[in-house]
């Protein structure tokens, strides 16, 4: 069933919520019980002005029981669903599951990115002891101790007959062994004592920053003028993890190293000047595109551009920053749609590309792209190069022209069935 | 004379300690503990058996058996690999390489004697 059909379940869910019997709602918007019963069972549509005399009285905004839950929360539904190994989620369904039931979605999408990030600290657990040579090293000289141990006392403990000389050697032997054991296990304490600061949060330092960000809509005023920048990481940094703590140090050194170059009232009037045109406000003010693709993302819906979403990637395509806005999220794990024109640009520096693209859905939401890649030289050319690129996204207020580029979150959540980009199957029935 | 054992191990208590178990039962022991000419060494001995660590200075257990098997054409000598690691990746890894019998550190003294009769009785 699709989102939008979905109103009566998400009226239903509400009033339940609100602890109001049906009969009283009815009576309260002048309708009957059993139309009203109708209306909740998706069997009769609604709109108008009895939507907007039912949300008053549930005390919610009208678009929250027309639209629903958010894209986000459905694509991590989604996702969760990918992870299943055995049996199946009715995918389909998806919509209408966090529609009826928000709460239980919310649960099943906040456990998923638990799993997710707990999943990242196995990882990263594995990685160390497979990759970490001190620890290998330890490990490997303790179970060497531990075997000569071993045997060396078995062999005594037998009882069968060893003469003096050699009962002497093993004595020795393993007084030898366990003072090795003894030093092995202190420096192995030692070695990870040091370590359990860095293996205190082991669990994904971009997921801390990004809900972090979310939480201030990526927006820091305290940041445009005059900032205190280690003041700022120093505060905000207090509930984050110590890597989060830096990479939001990183991140606010940037931010203000782009409010100084390109200060938020010179945008504005730019903005006022050309609306939602990057390349030709980067031109009338002599600035780098990719510095006023990252403005508008902070100020662009504050200047009345409406809701924008940034997706920054390094050279290896791997997502440093995901602002999402309804309808276009960007996986949390794993890989993105390789057609987003994010990585058009990268495969092209220093080209402005825009593009219109559409995100699969019921009505294939069309939204316009603006990306570019900034190639960060290196003085030595033995060197490899650095990129950066950077991609604005902003809804189309009209239907999607021709020629507009399909693209997905991932793959294994993309209904495009014969998509040319597909790198795996797809847990989603066949497009529609 | 008994059935001959050559051990090659590095960990000088851990050689006395086999050594001591194997010559108990009747086998004659040498030993070596370097990688770098363990090949060579194997060719000089004609072992009945032969105990191989993997982690060894100069060249790994798994390189060692590797050219005894391919170079040398020693495909009938039985090994018993010893190694601290006990993953499948590393199973794999001695298998590959031909090994007969592989036991993860630590073990009982029966369990390596069990093992290297089996090998010499196969």
């Amino acid at each position: 069933m699709a989102r939008d059909t979905l109103t009566g379940s998400r009226i239903r869910e509400r009033r339940i919520m609100s602890g109001i019997r049906q009969a009283e709602l009815a009576r309260h918007v002048d309708i009957s019980a059993s139309y009203l019963n109708l209306i909740e069972h998706n069997k009769r549509r609604i709109g108008g002005k009895l939507l907007l005399d039912i949300a008053a009285v549930l005390g919610v905004e009208p678009s929250l029981l027309t639209e629903g839950a958010e894209a986000t929360l459905i694509a991590t539904l989604r996702e969760a669903a990918s992870d299943q190994r055995d049996g199946e989620a009715e995918v389909e369904k998806v919509d209408e599951f966090a529609g009826r039931f928000p709460g239980w979605a919310g649960l099943l999408a906040e456990n998923r990115r638990r799993v997710g990030t707990l999943e990242h600290a196995v990882q990263t657990l594995s990685d160390r002891m497979t990759h970490d040579p001190q620890l290998a090293a330890s490990l490997h000289e303790m179970l060497t101790s531990v075997t000569s141990i071993r045997s060396t006392a078995a062999i005594l403990a037998d009882g069968g007959e060893i003469e003096p000389e050699w009962q002497d050697r093993f004595h020795r032997n393993i007084n030898e062994d366990s003072a090795r054991l003894a030093e092995i296990s202190r420096a192995l304490v030692q070695y990870l004592d040091k370590v359990d600061d860095a293996s205190a949060n082991i669990g994904a330092p971009q997921d801390e920053l990004d809900s972090f960000l979310s939480q201030h809509g990526y927006c820091f005023p305290e940041l445009e003028t005059a900032p205190e920048i280690e003041q700022f990481a120093q505060t905000n940094g207090q509930g984050l993890s110590a890597v989060a703590g830096k990479m939001l140090g990183r991140l606010a050194e940037r931010y203000a190293s782009d409010a100084a170059e390109l200060p938020k009232d010179r945008l504005a009037e730019a903005v006022e000047v050309h609306g939602l045109n990057p390349w030709a406000i980067a031109q009338t003010l002599r600035a780098d595109p990719d510095l006023v693709l990252r403005r508008l993302a902070v100020w662009g819906e504050a200047l009345g551009l409406g809701p924008l979403g940034l997706a920054v990637c390094d050279a290896s395509g791997t997502l440093l920053l995901r602002k999402t806005i309804d309808d276009f999220p960007f996986p949390r794990f794993g890989s993105a749609c390789p057609l987003l024109p994010l990585f058009e640009a990268l495969s092209r520096p220093g080209q402005p590309i825009e593009r219109v693209v559409s995100m699969p859905g019921q009505d294939e939401k069309p939204f316009r792209a603006f990306a570019l890649c900034r190639v960060l030289m290196t003085e030595d050319p033995r060197m490899a190069s650095l990129s950066e690129t950077v991609m604005l996204i902003a809804p189309l207020d009209r239907a999607a022209p021709e020629g507009t580029q399909p693209v997905g979150v991932s793959c294994q959540i993309c209904p495009r069935e014969r998509c040319r980009a597909r790198r795996e199957p797809s847990i989603l029935g066949a497009e529609a | 004379m008994g059935k001959r054992v050559l051990l090659i191990e590095d960990e000088p208590n851990i050689i006395e300690a086999i050594s001591f178990i194997l010559s108990r039962d009747g086998w004659t022991v040498e030993t070596h503990a370097n990688g770098h000419d363990a090949v060579d060494v194997v060719q000089g001995n004609l072992p009945d058996v032969l105990i191989l660590d993997v982690m060894l200075p100069g060249k790994s257990g798994y390189d060692i058996l590797r050219e005894l098997r391919e170079s040398h054409g020693r495909s009938e000598l039985p090994v018993l690999m010893l190694t601290a690691r006990g993953q499948s990746k590393d199973r794999d890894l001695a298998e590959r390489a031909g090994v007969n019998r592989f036991m993860t550190k630590p073990f009982s003294n029966a369990e390596m004697l069990d093992a290297v009769r089996d090998l010499s009785e196969a």
